[in-house]
């Protein structure tokens, strides 16, 4: 009984259907939406149809199930305009919406959903600006201690002292990654020191261009103090792209060549612990840094000392000990203050129902 | 010049690739894609150096008689044998290169990943002496979650998983989040450094 009154009831089209172009694309798309058939329930798929001013006939472009009151179209071509029909299918039943306002897409030149982050970055190159500034003024920039900085000069001594080489591991993440660009940094310092010693050595390298550029920076760092011939071209290796392999290949260089001291400054991942824990056997003093959040606290339990996060960023100024790098250091710091004070104040107005979450939401 | 050049490439390429981020436009997407491809180029030239290097370092090992050497003349023939395999019969599903891959490197890396465990055990061994307050806070935590998220934890105190899973998701979140908010000021700051000039380890130095 219920299914012969089903099939006498005549389905409702949906209404105000409407175009508009997608914001903050290349082009091409067009969002339409509408308001749900009545009879949404009974229904099987709304079919889309598109009519552009050259067309004789309506389109088909796509459909979507019941229930689902959006449709992009991401076959439209910029600048042609465009009108929507929205027809409601139900077996061999249709009715069709009227049609929606004429619409065409466009590419934009700027992506209005990004304003946030742009005004942050203003902010904080404004920041560093100011701050590096500064620096060239005051240079007596008060850094504190960072004990595991604190002993890089002591790690190359001792492995002087000992004729054993220092092994410097960049991450296992390419050049393209920040952590990468700051442990190449740290590498053009912590060489500039082993260049005024007779100590060998050993930078290991997941990736080519990584491979590429630690050998420039060891070279110019050699120069730079005056010691070219000590450089090798042994120093710096080129060893595989494999995770594991790659942690394979260090610890049989950890294990045969027993250096003294160990660098592990960059990005890892799970081989970290496998990386430190067999450098901690073989007796080396062990230095890490990295701002792979899930792999501090293995660092932290095998290594001797830990740059935990921006530490590692503060590492080039720390060791060089350049004023201008100290003033962007005190930028860094100014900008987690004005992050806390904007996340205290979302917080507290939150609890008075106004959120404003979504102000820091990136799209 | 020898400085300027690649300040001056570094500063163009980085100011203009921060705009493209904000721009949607095609012609931005164009360029985004321009300079995506001439990375695989790059990488593609400093790969030829990088076999040079496995050649010349193992090579050198193998001719010297230095200790190990058998283990680099196994290095240098995998190597070898996989490149002219992969490079003459193909890399396809059914290649005799992607059988070498599943056959032997896969489970060689699975053994590698494997072995984390144990050093997982000898870590925590380390690590959960308690020797200072810091030191016993930290085994106390690490107590209270492992059996809060063990099946019998519950048959010791009804809230106790409940209690694990706060530490996780509060303390521990929080945490980890505030050093995340260091890391990221930290790179932007770092980004900044090199694409204005500041930051110049990179080139050798300071001059």
């Amino acid at each position: 009984m219920y299914l012969v009154c089903l099939s006498l009831i005549t389905i409702a089209p949906v209404t105000d259907v409407q175009a508009a172009d997608k914001p903050n694309d290349a082009g091409s798309n067009i969002d339409i939406t509408w308001i749900l058939s009545p009879d949404d329930a009974f229904i099987e798929y709304y079919s889309v149809l598109r009519r552009s001013s050259q067309d004789t006939v309506e389109q088909y472009i796509g459909r979507t199930k019941y229930g689902i009151c959006t449709f992009e179209d991401n076959t439209a071509q910029d600048n042609t305009v465009y009108t929507y029909v929205v027809a409601t299918v139900s077996g061999s039943e249709i009715a069709r919406s009227k049609p929606s306002n004429p619409c065409r897409s466009y590419p934009q030149v700027f992506h209005s959903g990004r304003i946030n982050v742009l005004i942050c970055i203003l902010i904080f190159s404004a920041l560093v600006l100011y701050f590096v500034r500064r620096a060239r003024h005051d240079k007596n920039l008060f850094i504190r201690k960072i004990a595991g900085l604190a002993a890089v000069e002591d790690a190359i001594g001792r492995a002087t002292e000992m004729g054993k080489p220092i092994l410097y591991v960049p991450g296992l993440w390419d050049i393209d990654s920040t952590a990468t660009i700051a442990s190449m940094n740290i590498l053009g310092e912590i060489a500039k020191k082993i260049a005024r010693y007779d100590t060998p050595l050993i930078v290991t390298n997941r990736w080519s261009v990584t491979y590429t550029i630690s050998k420039e920076i060891v070279k110019e760092a050699f120069i730079s103090q005056g010691h070219p011939d000590k450089f090798k071209n042994d120093y710096i290796r080129y060893l595989t792209e494999d995770q594991f392999g790659f942690a394979a290949a260090v610890n049989g260089i950890m294990i045969r060549e027993k250096p003294a001291a160990n660098f592990f400054i960059g990005y890892f991942w799970a081989e970290s612990l496998i990386l430190a824990e067999t450098g901690a056997m073989t007796g080396a003093i062990q230095i890490a840094g990295t701002d792979a959040v899930n792999q501090l606290p293995f660092f932290v339990t095998a290594c001797d000392y830990t740059l935990l996060g921006e530490e590692l960023y503060a590492a080039s100024a720390y060791l060089s000990r350049e004023p201008l790098l100290l003033g962007a250091l005190k930028a860094q710091d100014f900008g987690k203050v004005l992050a806390l004070a904007m996340l205290v104040a979302i917080t507290i107005l939150a609890f008075f129902g106004l959120h404003l979450s979504s102000v820091m939401t990136v799209r | 010049m020898k400085r300027t050049l690649p300040l001056a490439i570094c500063l163009v390429i980085g100011v203009s690739m921060v705009i493209q981020f904000f721009i949607p436009h095609p012609v931005s997407l164009r360029y985004n894609s321009t300079i995506l491809t001439w990375v695989i180029i790059l990488t593609a030239f400093a790969l030829i150096l990088a076999i040079g290097n496995v050649f010349v370092h193992h090579g050198n090992r193998i001719i010297k008689q230095q200790p190990g050497w058998f283990y680099s003349a196994v290095t240098i023939v995998s190597m070898v044998i996989v490149a002219i395999i992969g490079l003459f019969w193909g890399i396809g599903g059914q290649s005799l290169f992607q059988k070498i891959y599943l056959n032997i490197l896969s489970p060689l890396a699975a053994t590698m990943f494997a072995l984390l465990a144990y050093y997982m055990a000898s870590a925590a061994y380390r690590a959960f002496k308690a020797r200072s307050i810091e030191s016993f806070m930290l085994l106390a935590a690490a107590f209270i979650v492992m059996i809060g998220f063990m099946p019998f934890g519950q048959y010791i105190h009804p809230r106790l998983p409940e209690f694990a899973e706060w530490i996780m998701q509060v303390p521990n979140m929080a945490s980890k989040r505030g050093i995340q908010i260091g890391i990221a000021f930290g790179a932007i700051a770092t980004a900044l450094k090199i694409i204005l000039g500041i930051e110049r380890s990179w080139l050798g130095g300071k001059d």
